[in-house]
């Protein structure tokens, strides 16, 4: 940004040289933008249509080989399909456990509330490492979990290193997103419709299920959106948690690229990613559609 | 509203809950104070040997050192390209202003991992493997999308009156940006520089895939070694990690008010 683009702002009414002004203000983020977005995700989306050489190779031609592998292997469909199922356990305990405090904390009044949203915030500020390290150290034959369930005689399930664990991980970690996309979405709850439910007669239990659940409902689709969304591609605590046993879509997405080196497989598996964010993003909008309509 | 009184057994479970949400970094602190060689709590011995470990860990240090530097270094690059585009993007209203801003948020809708491999693969080619300046762009292409967003809505909020007021007087444009409307936008330019830092020092993914043996940050080095042996060690880095964080709140609270800087 030189200093002679600068002073050639427009006068106000003078829009002469804005063009050009607004290149230079823009060129810097473009550039960035261009050199570590597009042309990197041009490039994946090209690479999984090509094949990997041995050696490390990689063909010059279009092939659906690594499209027709991926899906023709039955190692890679248990991969997806585990990937799916854990994803989804993921979200819906996430949303089980965060919609108390949701509807709590869209309660509370104050500094309460205040002191309360800055509880649920803080973990977001807290790296994931440090989060699944916690998780590790609770869960670990020698952490507070397995001692007390043998000082109280209850037999121990493996909790640490398998499925189980990553899913009591990332369900605590990807908490804080549901609880604030479900606040979000309560807006339309007033204390006052609940209240005239019960004065009308309403147990708790049906003003619950006839008043605050439909109510919000749309905070409960872009929470459990967000949950899926992120529980498909996180990386770090299936990583940690899974002990190399637990294989879903990001960590074999890493494994292809940093161990084995096969970048067209790790692409067209990045691929895949997306097109089940895209997939989870239409039923999103079908869902809300028809909430609209009720 | 004192006419909704929460049942009791509703407030155990909300309290359960957040001990749920809250247990695994709080047990973080009395764990980097174990006396035991692994990791195990209770710890039956206590101790300060592991912040002594942890000072005398050459590799841990270069990367708090590297980790430090890079953030500082994104923050202020997000806050010179930032600003600009926002002030493009909001004030001149340059044609096809929304694409433009939908382009520059892009990165955040793409998972971390997707973002990793593909900038790796670019990377590899043209020599920005393990290099200093090949984090910065990476951490760029994340922590632009926060500032461009935080930047907009601050540039938004601002009354034109006091720019116009100030032009109207014969203050030249840039005069106006300089002394009316970057001050106006001091708050937004804080919380900006916040969150560009924050981001850029937590970050782990797309900095797993571009670091190097040479070169790597605090939390990559955290996750090899936690992958490694999960040791008390990993505690002692985690309550810094955390107390920098806080550190980095409580005086942005004491300075400008949390609320009003994050929540709009």
């Amino acid at each position: 940004m030189t200093a002679s683009t600068v002073t050639s702002f427009p006068e106000p009414g003078n829009r002469r040289g804005t063009g050009n002004v607004a290149v230079a203000l823009l060129l810097p983020i473009a550039l960035v933008n261009a050199v570590g977005f597009i042309w990197p995700i041009l490039n994946l989306a090209g690479l999984s249509v090509r094949e990997a050489l041995p050696g490390g190779g990689i063909s010059e031609n279009f092939t659906a080989v690594n499209w027709a592998g991926l899906l023709g292997d039955s190692f890679y469909i248990d991969l997806i399909v585990n990937s799916l199922v854990v994803s989804l356990t993921i979200t819906l305990l996430t949303l089980l456990v965060s919609y108390p405090i949701a509807l709590y904390l869209h309660r509370a009044t104050g500094a309460w509330k205040s002191f309360l949203t800055v509880l649920v915030i803080s973990p977001l500020l807290t790296s994931a490492v440090v989060r699944t390290y916690g998780w590790i150290a609770l869960l670990s034959d020698t952490g507070p979990v397995v001692k007390a369930m043998t000082a109280l005689g209850i037999p121990v399930p493996r909790l640490m290193f398998n499925t189980t664990g990553v899913v009591i991980g990332l369900t605590e970690i990807l908490m804080p997103y549901m609880i604030l996309a479900l606040m979000a979405g309560f807006g339309r709850l007033d204390p006052r419709v609940e209240e005239a439910a019960s004065t009308l007669g309403a147990r708790p239990f049906a003003v619950f299920r006839r008043v605050v659940l439909p109510l919000t409902a749309p905070g409960i689709a872009l929470g459990c959106l967000l949950c899926f969304v992120l529980a498909v591609s996180s990386f770090i605590t299936p990583k940690l948690m899974g002990g190399g046993r637990v294989f879903l879509l990001a960590t074999e997405i890493y494994d292809q690229a940093i161990v084995t080196l096969n970048w067209p497989l790790a692409a067209t598996l990045s691929v895949l990613v997306l097109v089940i964010f895209g997939a989870a993003l239409v039923l999103y909008s079908r869902a809300m559609r028809l909430l609209e309509q009720v | 509203m004192e006419n909704h009184q929460t049942s009791l057994p509703m407030k155990v479970l909300v309290a359960v809950l957040f001990l749920f949400l809250l247990a695994p970094v709080l047990l973080v602190f009395p764990i980097s104070f174990s006396g035991e060689q692994i990791l195990s709590f209770p710890p039956e011995s206590w101790s300060f040997r592991w912040y002594a470990a942890l000072v005398n860990n050459s590799e841990m240090m270069s990367a708090f050192t590297t980790s430090l530097g890079l953030a500082l270094v994104v923050t202020v690059l997000s806050l010179a390209i930032g600003i600009p585009a926002a002030y493009a993007i909001v004030r001149l209203k340059v044609a096809g202003s929304q694409i433009w801003y939908n382009l520059f948020t892009a990165p955040l809708l793409l998972p971390t991992i997707v973002l990793g491999l593909a900038i790796l693969i670019i990377f590899a080619s043209t020599g920005l493997l393990g290099t200093f300046t090949g984090l910065v762009i990476g951490h760029l292409v994340v922590t632009l999308p926060y500032a461009l967003r935080v930047l907009a809505v601050s540039l938004g909020n601002l009354e034109l009156a006091c720019e116009e007021a100030a032009s109207s007087l014969g203050a030249k444009p840039l005069t106006v940006v300089r002394r009316v409307t970057l001050p106006m936008m001091a708050p937004g330019i804080v919380a900006t520089a916040v969150l560009a830092f924050l981001v850029s020092f937590d970050e782990v993914v797309i900095t797993m895939f571009l670091a190097g043996p040479r070169l790597t940050t605090l939390p990559v080095a955290l996750f090899h070694h936690v992958e490694s042996q999960a040791d008390p060690l990993v505690a002692s880095v985690s309550v810094l990690l955390v107390l920098l964080t806080l550190a980095i709140v409580l005086i942005i609270d004491r300075t400008l008010g949390l609320t009003r800087t994050f929540v709009k």
